[in-house]
């Protein structure tokens, strides 16, 4: 099995520190070692979504990334969402809009929907389909999700209405 | 088109207007689910846990020689191994007789003996300290098998020259229907009339074959165990079930458990949709637990999760249909073959009898259903189970029919709409329905009335049936000093919304707020019998539950009245959370004064209501399909959906709506892009979300509801379940919209761009 890999990184705005297999994913580190458990694994190989989350700001499936690769890195996931105690717009729209039934796609939904407004703060329905593509919903038809994520940079773009320059645009 | 529901006078709720029913709020359990904190079975955690893994065949029919998993145990690490041989043996399993057929097939369902029926088939499971090592060490397994030519073609496996699936030295040890072959498990016949003199009084008669292959449930969250045996012998497992008391009678049965010694805690499910009705894991994880002596977790792979578990029946339909030149159904004649895959299960083929034409008035009919075995994982139910295989071939036929004699297809299907009173092909009876409502109101859609025209555009329009469930369920109910209820239901919430769902009839029953009731999902240690949420119950069924304890918490708290009054209790009466006695017309308590004087005037208020009501409420979906087709790669793009239904009474029209979409979503995915697809060997290619290809957001559109309310006379509020019967117009519609964008009649799914460049002659 190999000798254990330290890890030190930032996730969710904490310093950690773990120790974990060379082979283990960034998936399994989340949710095994460091208890993070609401990212999810629907299929592990990086075609459901589940267990998306953020590194250094980027879309990734936590389950195609090392746990080893993080080492310095910046991670975000579903908990660091609201992480002040305070809902995210984008949760808060996700429940306001029912957009949410079993909820296990939800945590990757959310997150992509993060990255998405992060780079594009007024997309179309289309962009929306387009970016999300990558994270399967079997319960909702993604209707209401479509509805929460454009609902959600609504009130994203009031509450921040002095964009910065610079930042790119989504494909 | 908003009804109002009959009311029952025992109901002592005010018919109209409702306070909580009918409302939009949002669901509390959601908040978790939004922040990562949703209790899920994968996240379950004990101290000490091992990992389980399972062995599988890699063949889809063979007999087994041999296994040895004495290398595997011997692998430091590894704490068990286990096979059949840990469960009975034949002499065990033996009624006086012989071995039942039946027993034997459901413990080599969980784990293979004599033969291996499907590639994925359980033959053998370890538990070890990592899964990595667990992994490891089903290599270490030795299973010598003797591989047969695997039986996969429905048709080839119902001759009578076909090689039995279930043998006992070389003899079928099932009974099949005369002049069937050994394969054939269960026959189902429904005759109504004389189908021969009505074909004869029909103008046109057509006869039409159809296939529809394996689906899967595709639920996100794989399937899960963790199971911990406690000191007194007794198990508990943590399970994403659909139905916790099944997987308590699997597991009790399974490991030769009294009932009462296995505690199952059902988890919030990702997702279900039939799927998560049959156990797999969880007896075989009790299994590991009691071997190794610690607690174990099995989680499946999704290779596992699509190759060994139970998806959806397989078909092949033929149905023939007279008319007469004024759009009357004269007479109707359909053969089902349904696979059951590896073993007897439930009979598709009867639900799909069942569900066969069902929102039309038939004169004559005839309907021959059978279940075939074939060498494929066993079936199980996928929403709506066999009723969208049969959708696709009625409504297919009735819109070829009414195009032959030239008659606008729904005028067609109006003038042979079942109404009140109309008998189904096999005998029973209508209650009030509202398919004419649900088709009317479809016609009456911005969408129908605008026209849509272009080249290789085409609308498609058809309707869907699905009977409902009922089946026991149980609530408990206990009031608190504050006024607070706590409500606990037997049902597992999917993700429908259940909980809501039942927490706002308990409301409007109790007459007080919503906030007031607290909803949670009992395990089968602290609640009562309650079947798995299955076949759109829950809100109906689970709810009457509801209702039935939260009248008599109201009775009981009226004693309560009548005792601070000091009056007899018969003249106490509750209504809009007020209870009055009729002695004297000043003295009103609310109900939270009521509850405040519980504890100091008697016993604990908690009660418990089991129901199995039989007053189901069938319903029917109209949907409205615009497509375009790009005829150089044969790929559909949906533009535009609306899907209309009979949603009885609306409890939440929010979550109804959610219900719909996503039912629409997976009958797209049927319609256009999801089947199972076997090699010759029986083995599964597609495995993974990459190829075996659901919907994503970017292939649907946003989807228009419209709900009409035709209360079911059968439930308190007029409930009828709303989540499957919109699985079942929508390939019947697409291939409708493909005839008139194409010209082309599409009899097969998924109707891929493959399948459509090839009806349309550009490929072969």
């Amino acid at each position: 099995m190999g000798s254990k890999v330290r890890v030190e990184a930032s996730v969710n705005g904490e310093k950690v520190d773990f120790l974990c297999d060379p082979r283990q994913s960034l998936l399994e580190c989340l949710r095994d070692v460091l208890n993070l458990t609401g990212t999810k694994e629907g299929c592990n190989d990086g075609n459901c979504g589940a267990c998306s989350v953020l590194l250094n700001g980027r879309l990734v499936n936590a389950c195609l990334v090392l746990g080893a690769e993080i080492d310095g890195q910046e991670v975000t996931t579903v908990e660091g969402l609201s992480a002040s105690g305070q809902l995210h717009p984008l949760q808060q729209a996700f429940l306001d809009n029912a957009a949410i039934q079993c909820g296990y796609c939800t945590p990757g939904m959310l997150m992509a929907a993060k990255a998405l407004l992060d780079r594009n703060p007024d997309p179309t329905e289309q962009q929306i389909r387009f970016w999300m593509a990558g994270n399967l919903c079997r319960c909702t038809g993604y209707d209401k999700i479509v509805r929460a994520v454009m609902d959600a940079a609504a009130r994203l773009r009031e509450s921040r209405p002095n964009r910065q320059e610079g930042e790119e645009a989504a494909t | 088109m908003n009804k109002k529901a009959d009311q029952d006078p025992a109901a002592g709720t005010p018919t109209a207007p409702y306070k909580v029913i009918g409302s939009r709020p949002m669901a509390q359990d959601a908040v978790d689910k939004a922040r990562g904190r949703a209790d899920c079975a994968t996240n379950v955690k004990l101290p000490g846990m091992l990992h389980g893994r399972i062995l599988r065949s890699p063949h889809a029919h063979a007999r087994v020689l041999s296994m040895d998993t004495s290398r595997a145990e011997a692998l430091p690490g590894v704490l068990a191994a286990a096979t059949w041989k840990d469960l009975w043996t034949a002499d065990e399993l033996a009624s006086p007789e012989k071995v039942s057929p039946d027993r034997k097939h459901f413990r080599d369902t969980y784990l293979a003996s004599d033969k291996v029926l499907y590639c994925g088939h359980p033959v053998a499971a370890v538990a070890a300290t990592d899964p990595w090592l667990a992994e490891e060490a089903l290599k270490l397994i030795e299973v010598r098998y003797e591989v047969l030519r695997p039986i996969l073609d429905p048709h080839l496996a119902a001759g009578e020259a076909s090689p039995f699936l279930h043998e006992e030295a070389g003899a079928n040890v099932l009974e099949s229907p005369p002049g069937m072959g050994g394969n054939v498990t269960g026959r189902t016949e429904r005759i109504k009339g004389d189908p021969e003199k009505g074909f004869a009084e029909a103008d046109i008669v057509i006869e039409r074959e159809f296939r529809v292959p394996t689906v899967h449930q595709g639920y996100l969250e794989p399937q899960v165990a963790v199971a911990s045996w406690t000191s007194d012998r007794s198990v508990k497992l943590w399970s994403a079930t659909q139905g916790a008391f099944y997987v308590r009678r699997d597991a009790a049965e399974l490991l030769r458990l009294a009932v009462a010694k296995v505690k199952v805690i059902p988890m919030e499910p990702g997702g279900a949709f039939g799927g998560r009705n049959n156990s797999f894991l969880e007896p075989v994880a009790a299994l590991l637990a009691r071997k190794a002596g610690r607690p174990v977790r099995m989680i499946m792979t999704r290779a596992e999760v699509f190759e060994a578990t139970c998806p959806s029946s397989g078909c092949f339909m033929r149905l023939k249909m007279g008319a007469t030149r004024e759009g009357k159904i004269t007479a109707a004649a359909a053969y089902l073959l349904f696979e059951s895959g590896a073993y007897p299960s439930m009979t598709w083929a009867s639900r799909a009898a069942d569900c066969m034409l069902a929102p039309y008035d038939i004169p004559n009919g005839r309907i021959d259903a059978y279940d075939v075995l074939v060498n494929k994982p066993k079936s199980g139910a996928y929403r709506a189970p066999s009723a969208t295989q049969v959708t696709f071939a009625y409504e297919s036929v009735i819109d070829e029919i009414s195009g032959l004699i030239g008659m606008d297809p729904m005028a067609f299907r109006l003038k042979n709409a079942a109404r009140e009173g109309t008998l189904r092909i096999g005998g029973a009876a209508y209650p009030r329905v509202g398919f004419v409502e649900t088709m009317q109101a479809a016609m009456e859609t911005e969408h129908y009335k605008t026209p849509f025209e272009g080249p290789f555009r085409g609308r498609g329009v058809a309707c869907g049936w699905w009977p409902n469930n009922g089946l026991p369920s149980t609530c408990s109910m206990g009031v608190n000093p504050d006024g607070s209820v706590n409500l606990t239901m037997g049902s597992v919430d999917l993700g429908s919304n259940a909980r809501t769902a039942v927490a706002m009839q308990t409301a409007e029953a109790l007459s007080i707020p919503l906030g007031d009731v607290h909803v949670h999902v009992g395990d089968t240690d602290t609640i009562g019998y309650t079947a798995t949420s299955g076949g759109s119950r829950t809100t109906f069924s689970t709810g009457i539950a509801a209702i039935e304890a939260a009248r008599e918490l109201l009775r009981r708290m009226g004693e309560r009245a009548a005792l601070i009054w000091k009056v007899d209790s018969s003249t106490v009466s509750h209504a809009e959370g007020v209870f009055t006695t009729s002695t004297d017309p000043a003295k009103r308590l609310t109900f939270k004064a009521v509850a405040a004087k519980v504890l100091t005037t008697g016993s604990p208020l908690f009660v418990t209501a089991s129901v199995d009501p039989k007053g189901v409420g069938s319903a029917m979906a109209t949907h409205i399909v615009d497509l375009e087709v790009d005829p150089e790669t044969g790929k559909v793009t949906i533009l535009r959906y609306t899907a209309i239904q009979d949603v009885g009474k609306a409890i939440h029209p929010v979550h109804i709506e959610g219900q719909i979409h996503g039912a629409v979503g997976q009958g797209i995915g049927r319609a256009l892009s999801e089947g199972y697809q076997f090699d010759d060997q029986g083995k599964l290619l597609n495995r993974t979300f990459l190829d075996y290809r659901m919907p994503t957001m970017a292939d649907l559109p946003l989807i228009e509801t419209v709900l009409v309310e035709v209360p079911n006379p059968g439930h308190p509020y007029g409930v009828r379940g709303v989540a499957e019967p919109p699985v079942t117009p929508p390939p019947a519609a697409i291939a409708i919209a493909l005839h008139r964008a194409l010209g082309i009649r599409m009899n097969e799914l998924p109707m891929s761009p493959e399948a459509i460049l090839r009806k349309m002659g550009i490929i072969q």
